[in-house]
């Protein structure tokens, strides 16, 4: 989970006014000029052929897609389906991409300034219980889809969304905690947040199906996708807390001492006066971690659930349709980028936004 | 935000990940804790605070509980004897010898082995790749800046375990057989069975190695640091000393090799490869896939580190007659250092931690060993206890490495 949302930057080093003396303005940038020309010579031309105009888009069968030079997308329209939906009832797919929408418009919804209020809280949660609806179904007519069957991108959408649902308020807590004055809270949360930053997440996903069972009394059971998401919360909550806490160390003495001498309690002061303050200075780190996260769910395929990574890998297995993992590697991972690239241009737009006194 | 910038980075909070220009600015604050809100009575903390360990003992009672129950109503054992029963499965590729005879405890140490060995190669390369990109990201020559920038931005904004299966695919489906191997170089052949390098091959045990290079890491230590600098006066010969010992070290080995130590070239004997050392598809997808996703994001660090240098900085440079790469490599960077040394720890630490996602394209590191281990004897608990500790400890000890770092180039302040 890395500083994923930094300023955006215009280049370092003054330039010259002229874009053409820029290139050659030393030996140094000439030669280097000349090698990424090069490059990309010797690769666009290239991809742009593989990609494009070699590419098969319209080929019945995997022998007329093999015979292309080209990438097959033929392969791509053939199993789109698949890969975004996975095995969910073909008929009733409406329902995933209509969850798909709205998580997606939730997202959206949260970044606009007009939305950013009171009920935004209460807009995830119908939003998040109209998508589960929508997907579980035995309600308002819908059939009974069992959630084995979930699968592909609303899946992704889905762990990332309750993800960050269920983390941030867990990371705000943890946070609060480790900035505690009781020692109690203090030493639980620096030893959760410090455990569970020392490893790897795909330790807590083995652990959250092949220990959680152990845990449970006998009879009791917890499904393997919400083991799998709880994992996930409670992975992201530990990386939040630390970010959070960074946003609640800059915060001056003056603004607690203001809250105190106005009667505030602890959970006023911090509701109304600190975190306000302090999630508004790490909203670019948190962010980053939500992009994090959003890419992390790809894991969940390790300990066998379907999700986009896991139906890709579906489509390739067929044995009729193979040879084409390149082609659906580069479908998944267009998607994930489209995904995490405009969730981190609109953080980059929002800290400059918040920062008009920035030096570059 | 200048002043701020020189104090020194808090090694408490060196781990954060956050944007540096705000870390700079917070440092200052991290020492004080917040002003006590509006107190309660006393008791009310002693209260709460036994409440919650209250809950928190019985939740884990409850665990404990239950796990001891279902342990005994499944007829498992518990406890770490396994570790020396015969481990049974063979792994692919080990550093030190390893047959199916051999203990589980022997498996999972050869996938501790594997697991560094993939973390170290990845953060050397990473680091590497990752500073030429971030400088690059800002020069002023748009072709570079943008070029680099692509790269960052496809490279990181795609989940790792995508880059694995892709290069993995690319590698082992798309590359020819051993018979058609690609030769970019003489002597190294790329096939699907992996890239096959030449390398010294020789009568040398693996613990040679280790000591001769813990006695040439001491030297170069000796040789570079400023307590070796005092030693060394004002001899400037010395400086490569580091050199003259690697090859006095280098020597010795052939000897103590009893002269077997020579350059192998790959060559191609029936179906695959014979000699020099290969690099299965697995590692190479691995390390591959490791470098290029870390390398996006430690280019950022750098780029925002350089960048967290006031101009001033630069042109007071530039005003004294420095010339452009001295500007970088005797002003910027030195201060620069200082804001990237704690992202930059924080980046090393997750790329060990990723190298876990080997276990999904069949590199045998600890993740993968140790979940063998636990599907055959069904230790579970066991299983993804030691996974966890062999980060921590990985995780502990690059985190105390680079404090100490830290330590080390941050201002003194008087």
């Amino acid at each position: 989970m890395a500083g994923h949302a930094q300023r955006a930057s215009p280049s370092q080093a003054a330039s010259t006014g002229s874009p053409v003396r820029d290139l050659f303005s030393t030996p140094l940038n000439a030669l280097l000029t000349v090698l990424v020309a090069w490059l990309l010579l010797m690769t666009v031309p290239a991809a742009v052929d593989w990609l494009l105009l070699d590419a098969d888009f319209s080929a019945a069968t995997a022998q007329e897609c093999r015979a292309a030079s080209g990438a097959c997308w033929a392969f791509i329209a053939e199993k789109h389906r698949l890969i975004l939906f996975g095995i969910y009832p073909y008929d009733e797919q409406w329902r995933p991409l209509l969850a798909s929408v709205l998580l997606v418009a939730l997202v959206v919804c949260s970044c606009l300034r007009r939305f950013r209020n009171g009920w935004l809280a209460l807009w995830w949660a119908v939003a998040l219980a109209c998508a589960g609806v929508l997907m579980w179904g035995g309600v308002f007519g819908l059939a009974h889809v069992e959630n084995r069957l979930w699968g592909g991108l609303p899946l992704t959408l889905m762990l990332a969304t309750f993800g960050v649902a269920g983390a941030f308020p867990l990371g705000v807590l943890l946070a609060l905690g480790r900035r505690s004055e009781m020692p109690a809270v203090k030493a639980l949360c620096v030893v959760y947040i410090e455990l569970i930053r020392g490893v790897p997440l795909i330790s807590l996903l083995f652990m959250s199906s092949v220990m959680l069972p152990l845990f449970l009394p006998e009879g009791v059971s917890i499904d393997k996708l919400l083991r799998a998401q709880i994992a996930i919360i409670l992975f992201a909550a530990a990386y939040i807390a630390e970010t959070v806490r960074g946003g609640l160390q800059a915060i001056p003495k003056g603004q607690y001492e203001g809250a105190a001498s106005l009667g505030l309690g602890y959970w006023r002061t911090m509701g109304s006066v600190i975190l306000p303050q302090a999630l508004a200075i790490v909203v670019g780190p948190l962010v980053g971690i939500f992009i994090s996260l959003f890419k992390d769910t790809s894991l969940v395929m390790i300990i066998g659930i379907f999700d986009l990574t896991q139906a890709a890998k579906a489509a390739i297995a067929d044995p009729q349709w193979q040879g084409f993992s390149t082609e659906a590697y580069l479908f998944i991972g267009g998607i994930y980028f489209v995904f995490c690239f405009a969730i981190s241009r609109y953080s980059r737009t929002l800290e400059r936004q918040q920062r008009p006194d920035a030096m570059w | 935000m200048g002043a701020a910038l020189f104090k020194t980075v808090n090694s408490a909070s060196a781990r954060q990940n956050q944007n540096v220009a705000m870390k700079s600015r917070t440092v200052s604050n991290s020492q004080r804790g917040p002003a006590r809100p509006a107190a309660g009575p006393r008791w009310r903390p002693i209260l709460y605070q036994a409440l919650l360990l209250g809950a928190v003992g019985l939740l884990a009672w409850f665990l404990v509980a239950n796990t001891l129950a279902n342990l005994q109503a499944r007829n498992i054992s518990t406890g770490f004897g396994f570790l020396h029963d015969e481990a049974g499965f063979a792994i692919g590729e080990s550093m030190l010898a390893f047959s199916p005879t051999d203990s589980y405890g022997r498996a999972l140490l050869i996938g501790v082995l594997n697991t560094l060995r993939v973390a170290a190669i990845g953060i050397v390369a990473a680091t590497l790749l990752g500073v030429f990109l971030g400088i690059a990201r800002l020069s002023r020559n748009w072709l570079v800046s943008g070029a680099a920038g692509a790269y960052i931005e496809t490279m990181r904004n795609i989940p790792l375990l995508l880059h694995l299966f892709f290069w993995y695919a690319l590698i082992t489906e798309t590359m020819p057989g051993p018979r058609q191997a690609l030769n970019p170089l003489p002597g190294v052949h790329l096939s699907n069975r992996g890239l096959a390098v030449p390398w010294f091959e020789g009568g040398v045990p693996l613990l040679a190695w280790l000591a001769f290079l813990a006695l040439a890491t001491c030297i170069a230590y000796l040789c570079c640091s400023e307590r070796g600098a005092r030693w060394r006066g004002r001899r400037p010969l010395l400086a490569w000393a580091p050199a003259l010992a690697l090859l006095v070290l280098l020597l010795a080995a052939w000897f103590a090799g009893h002269g077997e130590l020579h350059w192998q070239v790959p060559r191609l004997k029936g179906f695959n490869f014979q000699g020099g050392a290969t690099l299965s598809p697995e590692f190479a997808a691995l390390l591959i896939g490791l470098v290029l996703y870390t390398s996006a994001f430690v280019a950022e660090v750098v780029r925002s580190g350089i960048q967290a240098i006031g101009r001033g900085q630069r042109d007071a440079a530039r005003a004294l007659g420095l010339a452009p790469s001295q500007v970088l490599r005797l002003v910027v960077l030195p201060q620069a250092l200082r804001v990237i040394v704690p992202p930059m720890t924080s980046q090393y630490l997750n790329l060990t931690k990723n190298s876990s996602l080997a276990v999904a394209i069949g590199y045998p590191d600890i993740v993968s060993i140790a979940n063998t281990t636990l599907n055959q004897t069904g230790q579970a608990i066991e299983g993804v206890l030691i996974i966890m500790a062999a980060y921590l400890t990985v995780s502990l000890s690059i985190s105390v490495l680079m404090n100490w770092y830290n330590r080390r180039i941050a201002l003194v302040e008087r």
